[in-house]
């Protein structure tokens, strides 16, 4: 398989370095190699914060991204920030419920409402990360359906299970 | 996949290595990048009958391990930048008592406050003198999640083999990312506990010295009497201003350090055999120099990398050999030049040694690496 390089970023609070743990996990499940790491602010909430996964066959040395493949932009920050450091060819997913009016030539922009359709579909904002990284894998197939929900489950608090669930299955919905 | 394959951080790793190795006592107070690791040991060691406490800062944090480690326990303690700085009293106490102890540095730019969540390799010369006085210490660096398991497991077994105090130096590009691991097993580790006395408590002599250098270590509260001090001391443990006492205490703890060099120094070589340009580089630097090395070899550039893993005491026989052989030499370094010195000090009168340092709170990237190489070839 092709290495791939993902920068999930946002703001603190939305829960993306949990999506990028869950997206790291469910390559772990497929026996491939994983690395994740973050950075964020000082802040607890707020702040610009974003997670990395880099998934590939062989052993992963420098554990940050350089040039995404794939970027998840879900604040307006997060997309004037890193919009514009991206693959040739990459993918763009913007929670368009946060971001307008970006434009980048080099790469596809897949505009999706993700914090208006966990608000709208599930009543809960905080699974907009769960809708996102199900859209992520839907685009890619860096890893299996069946992967990314055993990983989800395995990482979200007992008791969430159907929202996020519900919530995988939108995001999935989106893109296939 | 194996079953055993997990998703873990390295102040994780680093966390459940101490626990395999034997420790069973963490004071500490919580602080960025480091702080996992005083959750899990808060989570962890009540399970196994183990104590965890949050102490008013750093400095109390320091003495409790120290106090605990008299008792017999293996300890740990866990910080960055600011509470490393308050700890330094209390780890030349732990030095000159000889008291086994790890304590856990998650490097993040300082000075000061600094930046809490950047990454940074800026207390390296801290380790080395960041208490007052001559003193040996040992400091291990880890570059992987997998390292902060078996190398903090080393880090217990040198503090209660060779009675020390020992510092585990990841920072926080290492202590925070979350790598695919699969941690060997209990009966796969080999675990060290420090020599106790096999005398009758009136005839015990807590610095008595023998043929191995290290004193047998008496725990607290098991019928031996004994008397801890700061100040130099004789055999008794009572203190003593007599210069040849003190000349012997301090040779004594030097020569302990020298007789097990061979045991405590590591490192790795990569490509080092043929390699005209030599990397010197640790931590999560040495994964980026190990990138770079291989994006070179790809070009013909013939790239090798030289890792110290034990960064105190330096492994400068072993570096000095293989500076007679290369052309050039780079130390890529997150701060201003501190392992540089060293290397400059150990290899100038081989080779040329030039450094690449960055402090702007970003990892040094592969192709900064690269570009530095074609810059010096």
């Amino acid at each position: 398989m092709k290495r791939w390089e993902f920068r999930l970023s946002g703001s603190g609070g939305q829960g993306l370095i949990t999506a990028g743990i869950i997206l790291g996990e469910a390559a772990v499940i497929e026996g491939k190699e994983v690395v994740q790491s973050q950075s964020y602010g000082p802040e607890a909430r707020g702040g610009a914060s974003k997670a990395e996964v880099i998934i590939d066959d062989k052993t992963i040395n420098y554990p940050k991204v350089v040039i995404p493949d794939l970027l998840l932009a879900m604040s307006l920050e997060a997309a004037d920030k890193y919009g514009s450091e991206i693959k040739e060819n990459g993918i763009i997913i913007l929670d368009s419920s946060m971001v307008s009016g970006f434009k980048n030539e080099k790469a596809q922009i897949i505009e999706i409402p993700i914090t208006k359709l966990a608000k709208k579909e599930i009543g809960k904002t905080f699974v907009a990360n769960i809708i996102a990284v199900s859209a992520l894998v839907g685009l890619t197939e860096v890893v299996s359906f069946v992967s990314l929900k055993k990983a989800i489950l395995s990482r979200i608090p007992k008791g969430t299970e159907d929202i996020n669930l519900k919530a995988l299955e939108i995001g999935w919905a989106l893109i296939k | 996949m194996s079953p055993k394959a997990r998703l873990i951080q390295g102040n994780r790793a680093c966390a459940e290595g101490a626990i395999a190795a034997g420790v069973r006592f963490f004071a500490g107070y919580p602080i960025t990048p480091s702080t996992e690791i005083a959750e899990i040991m808060s989570e962890e060691l009540p399970k196994l009958s183990g104590k965890f406490i949050q102490m008013e800062d750093e400095i109390a944090s320091m003495s409790c391990i120290i106090g605990a480690s008299l008792t017999g326990k293996k300890v740990l303690t866990a910080s960055s930048g600011p509470g490393i700085s308050l700890k330094q009293e209390a780890i030349g106490y732990a030095c000159m008592t000889e008291t086994p102890c790890v304590i856990v540095n998650v490097q993040r730019l300082g000075p000061s406050t600094g930046g809490p969540t950047s990454s940074a390799q800026g207390d390296i010369m801290q380790a080395r003198w960041g208490t007052h006085g001559d003193h040996p210490i040992i400091a291990l660096c880890p570059s992987s999640v997998y390292e902060c398991f078996t190398l903090t497991i080393t880090a217990v077994n040198f503090a209660e083999k060779y009675r020390t105090p020992v510092y585990v130096m990841l920072d926080e590009i290492v202590g925070h990312m979350r790598e695919k691991v699969v941690l060997p097993d209990a009966d796969e580790i080999e675990v060290i506990d420090r020599k106790r006395p096999t005398c009758p408590p009136e005839e015990y002599k807590p610095y008595q010295i023998g043929e191995s250098l290290i004193p047998a270590m008496a725990d607290y509260g098991t019928g031996y009497k004994w008397h801890v001090t700061g100040l130099f001391h004789d055999e008794t443990g009572f203190p003593s201003g007599n210069p040849q006492v003190i000349d012997a205490q301090f040779k004594r703890l030097m020569a302990k350090f020298k007789k097990y060099e061979d045991e405590i120094l590591l490192w790795e070589e990569t490509e080092t055999k043929d390699a005209e340009i030599l990397l010197v580089a640790y931590g999560s630097t040495a994964r980026s120099a190990l990138e770079a090395v291989n994006i070179l070899r790809t070009e013909g550039i013939k790239a090798g990398l030289f890792r110290p893993i034990t960064i105190w005491p330096f492994p400068e026989k072993v570096l000095k050999t293989l500076a007679g052989k290369v052309k050039k030499i780079i130390v890529p370094e997150m701060n201003y030049g501190q392992l540089f010195l060293e290397v400059e000090r150990v290899c100038k009168d081989k080779t040329q040694v030039s450094g690449l340092f960055k402090v702007d709170s970003l990892p040094i990237a592969p192709d900064e690496i690269t570009a530095k190489v074609r810059e010096v070839l």
